[in-house]
C-alpha cells in the first residue's frame, strides 16, 4: 500500500476514523467534538460518526476523563480529548490514581482500554504562557499503569495512536500543537501499527547521542545536520514514548558515542531527562567520556510572549552549544 | 414496590452477616491486625436492600464504608478478609486491600479517593447506553463527596447522558470528624439534585422497606430509559470514621446522640417486623445469626491460612499482558 504526505493533525485524524471505523466501540469523548475550533484535529469525524460517538462534554477535565474509565471498564474503547498539558492537570488524580491504577487494585482482571490525547507544549508560537504552554509529560512518567506516547512525526503518530486505541492498558498521548501543520509520510495502510518502546534511530552517529522527543525531536535533527557540516557526526535518537522508554538502544549508543546530550521542552529539575540522565549514569558510567547535559527550558514560569517563550525554550543553537561542551570544545 | 418473602429472608440473612463480620473486623483491628476497615455497623439496611434489587449483571459502584454493598451485591466474608490482610486468596489477590473488586459480580473498584467514582459511573451509564444493555449501576458515597467537584461534574454529565445510574448517599451526618451541616447550607443533600434536574428523594435510610421500594422505582426509571436519581438515606454509624476515631462518641457526637441512633437499630427493626409478621420465628433468627458466625469464624481461618502472593504475584496486573 501506497506511503504518502500528510500533516501531523490529519494523520491523527486517520488513525481516529480507521480505528473507529474498525471497532465501533471506540468513541471520542472530550470538549467541542463537533466544532473542534482549538485544534481542528477531529474535524469531519462527527459528521461520519455522529454525536453518539463525538460526545461533547462541558469543560470538565476530572469528568470526562473519569467518564471515560467508567466506560473503559465496562467494555468500550474511549479516546479522550483532554485539550493541553496544562488542563489535563485538572484530571491529575483520575488519570495517576484511577486510570493508571485501577487495573492493579482490582487484581488484573479488568479491562481498561483508553487513550487521552493532550495537545502539549506550544510556548513559542502560541504565546500561551503559564497556563496554556506547559510541557507536562514529566508529570505522568512515575504513574507506573499509564503508557506515555509522544511522537514527533505524522507517520509515527499514526501508527502509535492505532496501537496505542488497541491497546487495553490506558496510554497519554502527547500531541505538539506546533507539529500539527508538519507534513511527512504516512502509510495509507489500515493496518500501519508501531508499537510502544522502541525509539526511532533518526540520525545516526559515532560523536555522541542526542535524546529528544516530539517537537525537540525535530530541533535535535536541525543540530545534528548542522553538526555534520562541521565534521562532527551525532546520533539522534527520537524516543517517541517516554513509558516505556527505549532503554536499549539509548544504551547502546551512548556506550558507542560515550557522550550524551537529552533535550526537553519542560522544566529541567524533575524533568524526563533527570530520569534518563540516571538510568545512563547508572549503566554506562564506565563508558562516559564526559558528563551527561541536559537541555531544557530553566526552572522559571514560562513567561505568556512569544518573545519571552522563545528566550526559555530550547532552541538549536542550545543544543548546538552543549554538544559542544560535551565534546570538549 | 413489596419486597418479596424472600427477599425480606435473604435481606435479613445478609444485613446480620454483615454486622456480624463488621463486629469481627472490629475486634481483629483492635487486636493489632494490619487491615483498613471503615465500619458501617448501624449501616446496614440501605446496601443490602439496594442491592437486593439488582440482576446480577447490574452494576456496583461502592464507597469505603462497610461492607454491607459487598455483601449485599454476593460478595463472601472470607474473601474479603483474605484480600484485607493481603493474601494471595482474596478477590484482587492480595493488590487491593480494602478498594474491593469483582468483575464476576460486576462490583467496580472501590476508590480510595472521596468522591473520583462520580464520574467514572456516569461513563459507566454512558457505556450501558452506548452498548444499548438495560443495566444500571448503583453507586454509594457518604456525606463527603456531595461538596466535591468531581461529584457535580459526574451528576451533571449522568443527567445530560440521561444515564441508568442511582446515586445512593448514605447521608449519617458526619464526614469524618465534621458534622455535615458545617460544610453546607441544604437541609437535604436530596435538595441538590433539582440542581441537575434528577430526582432526589430523602428516605429513612435504616428501613430496609423505604429502601427497597426508593431504589426499586429509581432502577425501574433508570432501566426505562428515564435517567439517574439521587436517594438521600438517612442513617447513623455507631462507630468512628475508622478504628483510630476515639472522638466519635462524646467528642464530635454526644453520647446521647450515638446512644439514640443506636437505638434505632436496622436490623433489630426488621427482626421485628420479621417476627410480628410471622415470616421468621424466633428460633429462625437465632439460627441466621448462629450462621453469620460460622461463616464469619471460617472466615478468618480461612483468611489466616493463606497465602501471602508471591513477589512476582504482587508486580504482575499493572499493565495489561
Amino acid at each position: 500500500m501506497s506511503v504518502r504526505q500528510l500533516t501531523f493533525r490529519e494523520a491523527i485524524r486517520e488513525a481516529l476514523r480507521e480505528e473507529m471505523r474498525r471497532d465501533e466501540r471506540v468513541f471520542l469523548i472530550g470538549i467541542s467534538m463537533q466544532f473542534n475550533i482549538v485544534n481542528h484535529v477531529v474535524d469531519g469525524l462527527f459528521d461520519e460518526f455522529g454525536a453518539d460517538r463525538c460526545i461533547s462534554t462541558p469543560i470538565v477535565e476530572a469528568g470526562f476523563t473519569g467518564a471515560a474509565i467508567g466506560a473503559a471498564l465496562t467494555g468500550m474503547r474511549p479516546v479522550v480529548e483532554a485539550g493541553n498539558g496544562c488542563f489535563l492537570l485538572r484530571a491529575y488524580d483520575e488519570v495517576t490514581n484511577e486510570a493508571a491504577q485501577y487495573r492493579y487494585i482490582c487484581g488484573g482482571s479488568f479491562k481498561l482500554p483508553m487513550v487521552i490525547r493532550v495537545a502539549n507544549f506550544a510556548g513559542i508560537e502560541a504565546g500561551g504562557g503559564a497556563h496554556h504552554s506547559r510541557s507536562t509529560e514529566s508529570r505522568f512518567i512515575g504513574s507506573p499503569g499509564l503508557k506515555v506516547v509522544i511522537p514527533s512525526t505524522p507517520g509515527d503518530a499514526k501508527g502509535l495512536l492505532k496501537t496505542a486505541i488497541r491497546e487495553d492498558t490506558p496510554v497519554l498521548f502527547f500531541e505538539h500543537k506546533m507539529l500539527y501543520n508538519i507534513k511527512g509520510d504516512v502509510p495509507e495502510d489500515p493496518e500501519y501499527l508501531l508499537p510502544i518502546g522502541p525509539a526511532a534511530l533518526r540520525r545516526e552517529g559515532k560523536d555522541v547521542t542526542i535524546a529528544a522527543w516530539a517537537l525537540m525531536g525535530c530541533r535535535a535533527i536541525e543540530a545534528a545536520d548542522a553538526l555534520a557540516k562541521e565534521g562532527i557526526q551525532a546520533e539522534v535518537i527520537d524516543l517517541r514514548t517516554l513509558i516505556p522508554y527505549d532503554r536499549q538502544t539509548l544504551l547502546a549508543s551512548v556506550k558507542k558515542a560515550g557522550r550524551a546530550v537529552i533535550v526537553e521542552e519542560g522544566t529541567r529539575t524533575g524533568g524526563v531527562g533527570a530520569e534518563l540522565a540516571a538510568f545512563l549514569a547508572e549503566e554506562a558510567f564506565g563508558f562516559l567520556k564526559s558528563p551527561i547535559r541536559r537541555v531544557a527550558t530553566p526552572d522559571t514560569v514560562l513567561p505568556a510572549s512569544r518573545y519571552g517563550a522563545k528566550l526559555f525554550v530550547p532552541q538549536v543553537a542550545d543544543i548546538l552549544s552543549a554538544v559542544r561542551s560535551v565534546l570538549g570544545e | 414496590m413489596e419486597i418479596p418473602i424472600a427477599k425480606i429472608q435473604m435481606i435479613y440473612r445478609k444485613m446480620v452477616l454483615t454486622r456480624t463480620f463488621d463486629m469481627k473486623l472490629n475486634e481483629l483491628a483492635a487486636a493489632g491486625e494490619p487491615l483498613v476497615h471503615h465500619s458501617g455497623l448501624g449501616q446496614e439496611a440501605t446496601p443490602v436492600a439496594a442491592c437486593a434489587v439488582l440482576r446480577p449483571d447490574d452494576y456496583v459502584m461502592p464507597y469505603h464504608r462497610g461492607w454491607a454493598w459487598a455483601i449485599g451485591k454476593g460478595m463472601e466474608p472470607k474473601f474479603i478478609l483474605s484480600e484485607l490482610m493481603g493474601k494471595k486468596t482474596g478477590y484482587m489477590g492480595g493488590r487491593g486491600g480494602a478498594q474491593m473488586a469483582d468483575w464476576n459480580l460486576r462490583i467496580l473498584g472501590r476508590s480510595g479517593i472521596q468522591g473520583a467514582h462520580i464520574p467514572i459511573t456516569a461513563g459507566v451509564g454512558l457505556s450501558i447506553k452506548m452498548q444499548k444493555g438495560d443495566q444500571v449501576v448503583l453507586c454509594f458515597f457518604g456525606d463527603g463527596p456531595p461538596n466535591i467537584g468531581e461529584w457535580h461534574e459526574g451528576m451533571n454529565l449522568s443527567a445530560i447522558w440521561r444515564a441508568p445510574a442511582v446515586f445512593i448517599c448514605e447521608s449519617n451526618d458526619y464526614a469524618e470528624g465534621t458534622p455535615r451541616m458545617q460544610t453546607m447550607l441544604n437541609e437535604r443533600i436530596a435538595e441538590r439534585a433539582a440542581a441537575y434536574r434528577m430526582p432526589g428523594v430523602t428516605i429513612d435510610g435504616n428501613d430496609i422497606h423505604a429502601v427497597y421500594e426508593a431504589v426499586g422505582e429509581a432502577v425501574d426509571r433508570a432501566r426505562r430509559g428515564g435517567g439517574p436519581t439521587l436517594i438521600e438515606a438517612v442513617t447513623y454509624r455507631w462507630l468512628g470514621h475508622f478504628p483510630r476515631d476515639v472522638e466519635h462518641y462524646g467528642g464530635y457526637r454526644s453520647r446521647e446522640e450515638v446512644d439514640g441512633w443506636k437505638a434505632k437499630c436496622p436490623i433489630k427493626r426488621a427482626g421485628q417486623k420479621l417476627m410480628e409478621t410471622g415470616i421468621l420465628a424466633p428460633a429462625e433468627i437465632e439460627d441466621i445469626e448462629r450462621e453469620a458466625q460460622a461463616t464469619v469464624d471460617d472466615a478468618v481461618a480461612f483468611a489466616k491460612e493463606s497465602p501471602y502472593p508471591t513477589r512476582e504475584e504482587l508486580l504482575s496486573g499493572v499493565f495489561a499482558d
